[in-house]
């Protein structure tokens, strides 16, 4: 049997590849995060609760109207996302007078609610969504077995991610959105409709969660808890990276995402935490994060 | 110069002379039904309420007076009661060693939490100290001396200075009490000390404290540690009260209830927060009978909280008019 670094060939590639796959959630939930806070100046902490109802609508969508993954993975974003906006619109948007952390402590409050609504709905067990019969079985790589599903996710989140970037980078809505982060009060004078422009982002930044909460239904099971138990660590991905950038925000996800996977070949204990100490070493050296550009 | 001299002490104190005394009538009526509370109450539950209140108490010294949301407090709760707990169960000490222990292990914790959080502001700031403390969360759930899941079960209360019974529940209850007044103290002066003024500048003005040349960062990890000691004074008695100590204390949920309680009382005023813990830990005592989930009632609140009610109960007493009458002023 290969080995690499005395650990057999197979159970390398397949953390690595579990790492790759949880840095496919990491980098799009930590993309929404620094959108929305580039143009909000809120942390969302309702992040993780609107990837966990992209998931919950998926698969009540299957189960009540019989909508199937594929249609499911393009509705659930649209449905978070028009739930965020209103949202936004309703009460977000009262706060951003006052100091930033009111949108935290308001955002975590959204949470507790969604998520305790879901418990008290759903309970506390996963319940499982079945991979589309498109994507079932694995193909054989040679030196490992791929599950073809698992292979999507990384595929679609690269796409989705790059899809992102591309729109916030290149196209006039993106302009006007990066306009609006640098000086929101010329870019309203120049006719830009900014609350509009707000309530958008935070619609893009919810419907980003769902998304990443359907590519997440098959690989975890759908649960009230998914959502709390990553976006601590997605915080920690967002300390790292600095939120000054997009594509920082993506690149880190995916590496700590790795990170985490590889630790769990050679010190499987600390896996759950290296991300933190990842944090802190970073946090350290480079207080703004490795792509920050605010002090 | 008297005149002068009167300003600075209202400056200082935030209040006049009639509010001082309404003050010190309302703490001495405070004081007295503190005392006589357990012929009326369940003094168990009037134990976790003081012991909650003084953590809200503690965590509002650094959100209400430094301007510092943590969002990693339950670690010094949490982590103090297993500390606590684990000296007076396999050391065999006695609880007021034990506490102390426990307090101790809260202010190392607090240090270095505290050192790398302290490297960012605001938002940052929240989510380091969130990070750090889901760190802490999930070395509680592998270390051996806090046997993860089932936490350290049937802690003995043992005798306070070798002497008194503390298994008796009315002297247990002074002594929570006893725990509570000093540790009230403690906050009250620390906040009335030139140490706490330079908290308040801070919380004031940042850039203004450092262009006076004050080392804002060694300022803002003292105000940390000295949080972080008092809370774990909290959860230490916590242990001792309810004889164990689990993951509960330590997880997230803890710390953004501490939050709440905080903001529900009133951020920045000295006994705000006691009021908010009041009023959670009864919610929840009462929603505890039923299957209606606590978490939905305590986001909601959350949620009202930060939309209208942003002073809090004791904040927008001072606001109203009677506390103005009373001659209450609220900065905030």
């Amino acid at each position: 049997m290969t080995m690499i670094f005395g650990i057999p060939l197979q159970a390398f590639m397949g953390q690595l590849l579990i790492g790759l796959i949880n840095g496919s959630f990491y980098a799009l939930l930590s993309l929404g995060l620094a959108v929305i806070f580039g143009l909000l100046r809120v942390i969302n902490f309702a992040h993780g609760a609107q990837y966990m109802l992209g998931a919950f609508v998926a698969m009540l969508m299957l189960q009540y109207f019989g909508i199937n993954y594929w249609f499911a993975l393009l509705l659930a974003p649209i449905v978070v996302g028009l739930f965020g906006a209103v949202i936004e619109r309703l009460l977000l948007s009262r706060l951003y007078k006052l100091d930033h952390l009111y949108g935290l402590l308001f955002t975590f409050g959204l949470a507790l609610t969604i998520e305790g609504t879901f418990r008290y709905l759903y309970g506390s067990s996963g319940q499982p969504y079945a991979p589309p019969p498109q994507l079932t079985g694995a193909t054989n790589l040679g030196f490992m077995f791929l599950p073809n599903y698992r292979g999507w996710v990384v595929v679609a989140s690269l796409f989705v991610c790059i899809g992102t970037w591309l729109l916030i980078e290149k196209t006039k809505l993106g302009a006007y959105l990066r306009a609006a982060t640098e000086n929101p009060t010329l870019v309203q004078a120049f006719g830009v409709n900014v609350p509009m422009l707000l309530t958008l982002t935070y619609a893009l930044g919810a419907g980003l969660a769902a998304f990443a909460g359907v590519l997440a239904a098959p690989v975890y099971q759908v649960s009230p808890l998914m959502g709390s138990n990553i976006i601590i660590v997605v915080f920690a991905v967002v300390v790292v990276g600095g939120m000054g950038s997009i594509m920082g925000a993506i690149i880190t996800g995916y590496i700590l995402g790795i990170a985490e996977g590889l630790t769990k070949v050679f010190y499987p204990e600390a896996s759950s935490i290296v991300i933190f100490v990842i944090m802190a070493i970073v946090l350290l050296i480079r207080p703004a994060g490795l792509f920050g550009r605010d002090a | 110069m008297s005149d002068v001299m009167h300003t600075t002490s209202t400056a200082r104190t935030g209040r006049s002379a009639t509010a001082s005394r309404t003050y010190a009538a309302f703490l001495g009526i405070g004081l007295v039904l503190l005392i006589v509370a357990p012929l009326f109450f369940y003094p168990i539950f009037l134990m976790k309420l003081l012991c909650f209140a003084l953590f809200a108490c503690a965590f509002n010294l650094l959100l209400g007076y430094t301007g510092l949301l943590s969002f990693g407090h339950a670690t010094f709760f949490g982590g103090a009661a297993y500390f606590t707990a684990h000296a007076v169960k396999e050391w065999a000490v006695t609880p007021e060693i034990g506490i102390l222990v426990g307090v101790l292990g809260a202010a190392a914790l607090g240090l270095i939490m505290g050192f790398f959080a302290i490297r960012r502001q605001g938002i940052y700031f929240a989510m380091i100290t969130l990070a750090l403390a889901q760190m802490f969360f999930f070395f509680c759930l592998q270390a051996e001396f806090t046997h993860g899941e089932d936490g350290i079960q049937s802690v003995p209360r043992g005798h306070l200075f070798g002497l008194v019974d503390l298994n008796d529940t009315t002297s247990m209850y002074y002594f929570v009490l006893g725990v509570f007044l000093i540790g009230m103290i403690v906050i009250w002066r620390f906040i009335n000390s030139p140490f706490g003024m330079i908290l308040k500048s801070i919380r004031e003005n940042e850039q203004r404290a450092i262009s006076l040349g004050y080392s804002v960062a060694r300022y803002k990890l003292g105000a940390f540690v000295m949080s972080a000691a008092l809370a774990g004074l909290a959860g230490g008695t916590k242990a001792l009260v309810f004889q164990f100590a689990t993951l509960t204390d330590v997880g997230w949920q803890m710390s953004g209830e501490v939050i709440l309680m905080t903001l529900l009382g009133g951020i920045g005023t000295l006994i705000g927060p006691i009021f908010g813990a009041g009023l959670v830990v009864t919610l929840q005592n009462y929603l505890a009978t039923s299957q209606f989930p606590v978490t939905i009632i305590t986001g909601v609140v959350f949620m009202v909280c930060v939309l209208v009610f942003r002073r809090g109960i004791i904040g927008e007493f001072y606001a109203s008019r009677l506390g103005r009458r009373l001659g209450f002023e609220h900065r905030r």
